[in-house]
């Protein structure tokens, strides 16, 4: 529910004027209805207008899934505030339907008293039928629970849109606008910022751009003079540390740390990766900025875009790959290639549900196993996950700097959630980043002026010395070889010997990344542990719990392998210890397993993210079942 | 030039030498390809730091250990992606692949067609011996249909691959064949693929003589390979046999065809041209024989001119540079509007 802050206050020559903490809006319909760019258009107005805010866009696989049907319906939910939050929020105050299949996928989801903003167009008797209503819901009483407000959207749209001589089926298209006017005008958003990007988005195309527009005015005109809607909101600009802001999703975030991470390390960032959901965009970004040095490549498959990327990291590049699930299986095999060369090789894994193709555009956390030991043989990897959309940029930054620093290849963890979900980001000073400056072997080390690429420094570190210097030509394989030399070695006491070296290597790690910091109450009984997109819920449901007087304290791991140096003494100090995982438990079980620590899980695999009330629930549940 | 440098850069064989003991089965074919490789990279001057050997898995793929010169032994068909990056990321470098006929037309067939298309300049040298020898002799993609290995005790049933039909189907740039045990026609042929630009693809006929032996006899052998060896050589006419009796002509359908020079007249048969910018010709003479089993052209099939991936890349990234600058960090995360939050 909107938090309801001050009383009315009445201003002329509109409604009265409410004042609310925070708003979660959800809009709803079609995947052709545009309700993802209308979510984005409605998250900008709210960010240029200063509210804190999470957004979680979620859409079906199909691009066109049958119109109408439940399996089409697309949704964005915005959550914005005058404080600072952490969730895109658990349940919506609003929700605005394009059509019935809309409402029906959606409408549980809404605590009663809610608000249900209709395009009563669309719920005529086919649609209601596709939908698999009966009666309409809009007259047979089912809504009575909620305030429903219907608005015949598309007539509205295209009656104005007339004007500016766009036919019927055309100026259909922009009743997305009309719905986020209307909601623009409830909620006190600007429209400035949506009409300029109409026009330079459509500009070229003078009826869309001015259906659109036409239909954005109507919308907000119609909540000005209708007299349907008993007042509108305001939601205060946010209290966020002062600041120049944009508003960034994971994916772009991915790209602008992987740009960045290339500069910070010296060396040209190449990138190659084929085409999967929801990890393409990483890819799109960074075929744009091709004036940083930054080469892409789409490669003909999974395999080869990981072993274009191993062949650049050769030649001295920051490589990187980006994927989904499926293509992390794929990349296991030149991953155990790196590992035994012992090459920096990047791979972004966006995860998403599982197994197999299983929901391509839904959020899971169920790859960390998989990016722990998806190989045969032992092949250790360091694994670093990402925690809010905006956090993906330092945290690619960390993956990079372990990868070219350690010489290792390292597995990056975002998701579907974070992927796409956007908040507002500060815009870092590149001059305050710690460069991390690359330096190749430029000598042989070998005592006879020969080099030798796997002669370690105290970290346990091999040199990387690159094609084109003079004396340092070696060779490098897939086969077991020696240290020091790297000649071929089938010696049964090298191989264990090489074995635990490459493991150490990746431990001391350990010695290179910060402590784990506890969040909350650290005098508390229960610790929540977390890892990646859970953050926000896992914060947002502890604060919660607080307010119902459960106090606990909370870790976010960014490092899963290897884990900060204090994890263990920081879990010894809990009784109880929850993991909330999108998965089966998987941290959970690593913790167990490594620390013999009885940790538990709280598991949600339904792919949207955690709500930050199933988190407060269960933290006070296990503090009821103490004594 | 000082006497210290010009000595440096007069390389012998001895240079492109490692101190690895070389491990093929004693008489097999890749013996003689190293040592061709070798002579060839001396010849042509090649500075060992800017030559690089990535192989697969399978016999032929253990060459990079016997180069002394960068090298990668990679993974079971997956070289070509892997000297694509190299190659795109460093286009200063001389990049050869190693492979075979189960390493690039089974497992790695993908990456095999895919380098071809993209012209990566990538020399790309298949052993082809048409059996798998490190697994220790099952049938490969190359192997005759019928033929029995550990794996086909009843004959295979798969039809084979022609590997010069293959890459010229995939629109490869450089298209040749030649003979492990003929040194003077690689080191021939080696020199045409080297000074192109793009992929260039060379298959090599290599005699496994452990579980294969002699299956390119009838080519190569001396009883028979005068009537079998159709030697491609451009600008003349495509002749052959012992007493250059024959010759080959192109149908008004495009297919070439063995003819007795004296029944249709020198003027009829056709003059070999590989600059050809069109393939159908040069795969139709790829089709003359799908193996060792009769008259064979041996010989560069296609050499023909286009941009090559590398390149395209590096112009596309300076074009960039050009247009907007280095990239600026602070710009970047601008893009798309800011707002600002006041103290
Ligand atoms: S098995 Fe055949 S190809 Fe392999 S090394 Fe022995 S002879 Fe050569």
């Amino acid at each position: 529910m909107a938090n309801d802050t001050t009383a009315v206050d009445e201003r002329p020559p509109g409604r009265p004027v409410r004042r609310l903490e925070n708003v979660v809006v959800r809009f709803a319909g079609d995947s052709g209805d545009g309700m993802q760019l209308t979510g984005d258009r409605f998250t900008l107005a709210s960010a240029v207008f200063g509210n804190d805010l999470v957004t979680f866009p979620n859409f079906p696989a199909e691009i066109r899934a049958p119109a109408g049907t439940l399996a089409g319906v697309s949704s964005f939910q915005v959550h914005f505030s005058d404080y600072d939050i952490h969730t895109p929020g658990d349940a919506p105050n609003v929700l605005v339907a394009m059509n019935p299949a809309a409402l029906r996928a959606n409408i549980d989801d809404l605590a009663p008293g809610s608000t249900v903003i209709v395009n009563s167009d669309a719920f005529e008797e086919r649609n209601l039928h596709k939908a698999g209503y009966e009666t309409n819901p809009l007259e047979d009483g089912s809504l009575e629970a909620y305030q429903v407000y219907p608005v015949p959207m598309t007539s509205l749209t295209v009656e104005v849109a007339k004007d500016v001589g766009a036919k019927p089926r055309e100026a259909e298209r922009s009743k997305n606008f009309f719905a986020l006017g209307l909601v623009s005008w409830m909620y006190s958003r600007p429209i400035e910022p949506t009409v300029a990007w109409n026009e330079e988005k459509f500009g070229k195309n003078r009826t869309v751009a001015e259906s659109n527009l036409a239909a954005l005015k109507a919308g907000w005109n119609f909540g000005e003079t209708a007299e349907v809607f008993a007042a509108r909101f305001e939601v205060e600009p946010a209290h966020l540390a002062a600041g120049e802001y944009r508003s960034i999703n994971g994916n772009t975030a991915t790209a602008y740390g992987i740009i960045t991470a290339g500069q910070l390390a010296g060396i040209p960032v190449f990138l190659a990766s084929y085409p999967i959901t929801p990890a393409s965009d990483i890819l799109h970004e960074l075929a744009r900025h091709k004036n940083f040095g930054v080469r892409t490549m789409q490669a003909e498959d999974e395999i080869a875009a990981a072993g274009a990327a191993l062949g650049a990291a050769f030649g001295g590049h920051l490589a990187v790959t980006t994927t989904s699930g499926p293509g992390l299986d794929l990349k296991s095999e030149t991953l155990g290639l790196a590992v035994q060369l012992e090459m920096p090789l990047l791979v972004v894994d966006v995860q998403r549900g599982g197994p197999s193709t299983g929901l391509p555009t839904k959020t899971e956390q169920a790859d960390l196993l998989a990016a722990m030991f998806g190989r045969h043989g032992e092949s250790p990897i360091p694994v670093v996950a990402a925690r809010t959309p905006g956090d993906c940029f330092s945290a690619v930054i960390e993956a990079a700097r372990i990868a070219v620093e350690h010489m290792t290849p390292v597995i990056f963890l975002t998701d579907g959630y974070l992927a796409n979900g956007s908040e507002p980001w500060m815009i870092p000073d590149p001059e305050e980043f710690e460069p991390f400056p690359v330096s190749f072997a430029t000598e042989p080390n070998g005592p006879d002026g020969s080099f030798l690429p796997y002669l370690r420094d105290d970290r346990l570190v091999r040199p990387w010395g690159l094609p084109g210097t003079a004396g340092l030509e070696h060779r490098i394989g897939g086969l077991e070889h020696e240290d020091v030399t790297g000649n071929v070695s089938y010696v049964p006491e090298n191989h264990d010997y090489m074995i635990r070296i490459r493991a150490a290597k990746i431990e001391r790690i350990a010695d290179d990344i910060p402590l784990v910091e506890v969040e909350g109450d650290p005098d508390a009984d229960i610790l929540v542990v977390g890892w990646g997109s859970t953050y926000g819920a896992i914060k947002a449901g502890l604060t919660q719990a607080r307010e119902e007087g459960v106090q606990s304290a909370q870790v976010h791991l960014r490092h899963l392998n290897p884990f900060p140096s204090n994890l263990a003494e920081v879990l010894e100090r809990y009784e109880v210890v929850l993991v909330p995982e999108m998965n089966t438990g998987q941290l959970a079980s690593l913790l167990r397993s490594r620390f013999l620590v009885d940790a538990r899980t709280l598991s949600k695999m339904q792919g949207v993210p955690f709500t930050a009330g199933e988190i407060a629930s269960e933290v006070e549940k296990l503090a009821k079942e103490r004594p | 030039m000082t006497e210290a440098t010009k000595e440096s850069t007069a390389l012998t064989r001895k240079d492109f030498q490692t101190d690895q003991e070389v491990r093929w089965c004693p008489g097999c074919g890749d013996y003689t390809i190293l040592a061709s490789v070798q002579n060839f990279l001396v010849e042509a001057g090649a500075q060992p730091e800017k030559t690089v050997f990535i192989s697969g898995i399978g016999c032929s793929s253990r060459f990079p250990y016997y180069m002394n010169t960068y090298g990668m032994h990679g993974i079971h068909g997956r070289a070509p992606a892997i000297a694509t990056g190299l190659a795109a990321a460093r286009p200063d470098l001389d990049v050869w692949v190693i492979t075979g006929d189960g390493d690039a037309l089974s497992i790695g067939g993908n990456h095999f067609i895919h380098a071809l298309r993209r012209n990566v300049d990538l020399k790309i040298l298949l052993f082809n011996n048409q059996i798998y020898g490190l697994t220790k002799g099952q049938y490969s993609p190359t192997s005759e249909e019928g033929k029995v290995t550990k794996s086909t005790p009843f004959g295979s049933i798969d039809h084979p691959f022609n590997p010069i039909s293959l890459a010229l189907g995939a629109e490869a740039t450089f298209v040749a064949r030649t003979l492990d045990s003929d040194r003077p026609h690689t080191a021939e042929v080696l020199r045409a693929a080297h000074a192109h630009r793009g992929a260039a693809f060379v298959e090599i006929w290599q005699n496994c003589n452990v579980f294969n032996d002699k299956a390119f006899e009838l080519v190569t052998g001396k009883a028979t390979r005068d009537q079998n060896q159709i030697r491609l050589r451009p600008g003349e006419p495509l002749r052959f046999g012992p007493e250059n009796e024959k010759g080959i002509v192109f149908t008004s359908h495009g297919r070439a065809e063995i003819v007795v020079v004296a029944e249709v007249g020198q003027d009829a048969i056709a003059v070999h041209d590989a600059h050809r910018d069109d393939p159908s010709l040069a795969f139709s003479l790829s089709r003359l024989s799908s193996g060792p089993y009769g008259p064979t052209p041996i010989g560069i099939f296609r050499q023909v001119e286009r941009p090559t991936y590398d390149e395209q890349m590096a112009q596309q990234l300076a074009a960039a540079q050009e247009r907007g600058g280095p990239g600026d960090l602070a710009a970047l995360y601008r893009t798309g509007g800011t707002w600002t939050v006041e103290a």
